[in-house]
């Protein structure tokens, strides 16, 4: 017998077609068994399934450091960003994976340290524009600053790129730490 | 008294005889040696020594699918850990519990490139589903019973501990196994009630239903199994399984459609395409099941039950997840629907059966014979009306390609565990060892390896721990001097140009047989296919029987690679037609 078709037209496979394809950007917050390799699971897991991690951080959280929470933002479409929370939650040593942008409203803050190499009018300027963001001087030579600036990752950006057209910079960044509004406590 | 002194390799082996481990499959070296003293010095357990540590892991895959309880491995560091990493990644995917023990090289000298050194932990994270690294002498039983836990509950699958040398001489203190409480790890068993409520609703609502169970369902246990089988009579629903499902219910009843996928049957193929609700249990919608996932089943509203989160909406949205055990979800099921006193539609079933009929009646898996060549479906199944003959409970093994597909649709299973096969890693090399595993676990069963000579080569050593053992295996060679499924895809692809996919420089594998010590025989034409299968069947030892098939056969019904389930080739495609578009061409 013959076959019954061909294949008329380009194949499609691992794409999907129900669902949004927007991509969107999520912060999840994963509180973690504070044991050795732990983060090596989480990032592996992210490069092993070809993840995307924009800012992640990572620090204990209990008295007893025993739980470390990880801040990861990351982006995908809807069906990864579900994918994402349901493989954490298959490491073993996890204890619970939040998606905050999905939970509702949260506090996203990161901090960064701008160093900043200008003379002259552009130095004024500098201390000027760190003024307005609210930055904070962390260290001075006659021809440099380093600024310290904290708030949500659109202000920091913004902060930089001024700081970029004034002289030569150096960046170091927080990334992403993040925590629900409300009185509700995450248990660990 | 529930604790004891004993040193870090005593309790490695109380631990695994508290576990009511008694096999364990291994190979010694230099940083397990403190284990294997151990071992020498008790009798609980018995250590089967492999050739490779490959074949450790898929011996140990082949024990724990047969059996249902979990297969151990016992390796040495560095290659000893390495070797092992295939069978471990075989085991991940397709969910088989396995306890890895590999030595360590001493805690002082971690990470200064020591002799046999590795990073066993570090290599093995993504290919378990947990690992440990143990420093401390006292954790050793814990650590062991904690994953024993692991491997066997929820998602079955793989947990490697790795025991450094030092921790192996070290004394402390022994723990029995207690119920493990553990402080993350919760896996859900126990569906939502209401979700399995209004999956029946839905189930009541169908005019064409399908169930689609896979390997969630052996995994789960015999009694879920029963249980399916107790769901699809009672709704008279038809069934379609997965390569990892067979078995899982009978093949000889009524509402098997027989497998589906990428070689499965028309009728199965076509009812998942037109079905308008679907029943998806224990299986996972993987690429070789759906096709092109944009034209995969696109009128019907899918039901998942899974006992892994992640395996719901990875690649295929459905309408209702449904979280849990496979059994658990069965039993509701089947509670729920009787509670229900209802019946689907009895006209529209009617007519479904009809169309599905129509789809049986064009006979996919038929072949013709010319009494000059063995046909490999031919020998397949003989081999399967042999067994039945035989009265005998028989356990099928497989490498992969080829001879591994027409096994899957030429063998007809009526129980579970009783075939066991490479189906996500689709590792070559499997089907040896894991017959080893499995006659081990199943003394007075008749094990088979239905093998291809291109795959059979990739674990042939193995050979040597039948013998040693006596372990009456059979290896079954469909020989058609190629790597089939290779050169079937070089066909169909590439133009029929076989870069690198003939089978150059074959050993004589009857003379093979006589080296390692076993019988060798071999089926040249039709007539001699028969009496060779008898022979081997009746032969109370291993036999390695080398059966020269066609060399052009192709493994059909197929769906090519990015193509839609009613987009199957039943045949040889005719002369200047594209089989396959150039998308799906970069699929594998």
């Amino acid at each position: 017998m013959a076959k019954t078709g061909t294949v008329g037209q380009p194949g499609a496979a691992y794409t999907f077609v129900k669902g949004d394809e927007t991509v969107r950007r999520h912060t999840f917050a994963v509180i973690v068994d504070n044991e050795p390799g732990v983060l090596a699971r989480v990032i592996g897991l992210f490069s092993g399934r070809g993840y995307n991690i924009e800012s992640l951080t990572v620090s204990t959280v209990t008295e007893d450091e025993s739980v470390s929470r990880i801040n990861i933002v990351t982006t995908g479409t809807e069906m990864i960003i579900e994918q994402i929370k349901a493989q954490l939650e298959r490491l073993i040593p996890i204890h619970n994976v939040h998606d905050l942008t999905l939970d509702g409203a949260h506090v996203e803050v990161e901090l960064a340290l701008v160093k900043v190499r200008a003379k002259e009018h552009n130095r004024r300027e500098s201390l000027r524009i760190a003024d307005i963001f609210g930055a904070k001087v962390a260290d001075t030579t006659l021809e440099s600053f380093v600024f310290q600036i904290e708030g949500t990752t659109d202000k920091v950006d913004s902060f930089i790129e001024l700081m970029r057209a004034l002289g030569d910079t150096e960046i170091a960044r927080s990334g992403v730490i993040a925590i629900a509004r409300g009185s509700n406590i995450v248990s660990v | 008294m529930s604790t004891q002194q004993l040193t870090g390799a005593e309790m490695v082996i109380k631990a695994l005889a508290d576990q009511g481990v008694e096999v364990v499959f291994g190979y010694p070296g230099g940083a397990v040696l403190p284990i294997y003293d151990a071992l020498f010095k008790q009798n609980r357990i018995r250590h089967i020594l492999v050739r490779h540590e490959q074949g450790a892991v898929h011996a140990a895959e082949g024990y724990a699918r047969s059996t249902g309880k979990p297969g151990v491995v016992l390796v040495t560091s560095g290659p000893g850990a390495t070797n092992a990493v295939t069978g471990l990644t075989d085991a991940l995917l397709d969910s088989i519990p396995i306890i890895c023990l590999t030595g360590q090289v001493p805690t002082h000298l971690i990470g200064n490139d020591a002799f046999q050194e590795c990073d066993t932990t570090g290599i093995t994270r993504p290919c378990t589903k947990h690992n440990y690294l143990v420093k401390d002498v006292n954790k050793v039983s814990k650590t062991i019973h904690e994953a024993f836990y692991i491997a066997t509950s929820g998602r079955p699958g793989p947990v490697v501990i790795d025991l450094p040398k030092d921790v192996q001489f070290a004394s402390g203190t022994y723990e029995m196994p207690k119920q493990v409480a553990h402080k993350t790890y919760k896996p859900v068993v126990k569906p939502d009630r209401a979700r399995i409520e209004a999956a029946v609703d839905l189930l009541l609502s169908a005019k064409r239903p399908i169930i689609y169970a896979g390997g969630g369902i052996i995994n789960s246990g015999p009694n879920a199994a029963k249980l399916l089988g107790e769901f699809t009579r009672m709704t008279n629903f038809p069934i379609t399984l997965t390569l990892m499902g067979l078995g899982a219910f009978p093949a000889n009843e009524p509402q098997y459609l027989g497998m589906l996928g990428m070689h499965g049957t028309y009728e199965a193929n076509w009812a998942m395409h037109d079905c308008d609700v679907m029943l998806a249990i224990g299986s996972r919608f993987d690429d070789r099941i759906t096709g092109r996932v944009d034209a995969f089943s696109p009128n019907s509203t899918k039901i998942h039950i899974d006992i892994d989160a992640s395996s719901i909406n990875k690649n295929i949205r459905v309408d209702l997840p449904i979280v849990g055990d496979a059994g658990f979800a069965l039993e509701d099921l089947i509670k729920v629907y009787k509670a229900r006193q209802k019946k689907p539609d009895a006209a529209a079933l009617d007519r479904w059966w009809k169309q599905i009929d129509e789809w049986r009646a064009v006979k996919c898996l038929d072949f013709k014979t010319d009494g000059k060549i063995i046909k490999p479906q031919q020998a397949i199944r003989r081999l399967y009306e042999k067994t039945v003959a035989s009265g005998r409970e028989t356990f099928i093994t497989t490498e992969v390609g080829q001879h591994q597909m027409w096994a899957a649709q030429h063998f007809d299973f009526q129980k579970p565990n009783r075939w066991m096969t490479s189906g996500g890693l689709g590792t070559m090399g499997y089907g040896l060892p894991a017959a080893v595993g499995t006659q081990l676990g199943n003394p007075d069963g008749l094990v088979i390896d239905i093998a291809g000579e291109a795959s059979i080569l990739m674990n042939i050593q193995e050979l040597s721990t039948a013998v040693q053992y006596r372990l009456p295996v059979k290896v079954f060679i469909l020989n058609n001097e190629y790597m089939g499924m290779v050169r079937q895809w070089q066909e169909l692809l590439h133009g029929g140009r076989y870069s690198e996919s003939y089978s150059e420089a074959l050993p004589d594998f009857v003379k093979l047989a006589d080296a390692y010590g076993l019988k060798g025989l071999r089926a040249e034409n039709p007539g001699q296919l028969d009496d060779v299968i008898d022979e081997m069947l009746a032969h109370d030892g291993p036999v390695l029987a080398d059966i020269l098939v066609d060399k052009k056969e192709n493994c059909f019904p197929m769906i090519p690679s990015g193509a839609a389930h009613n987009d199957m080739l039943l045949g040889p495609v005719e002369e200047g037609e594209e089989a396959i578009g150039a998308a799906g061409k970069v699929l594998v």
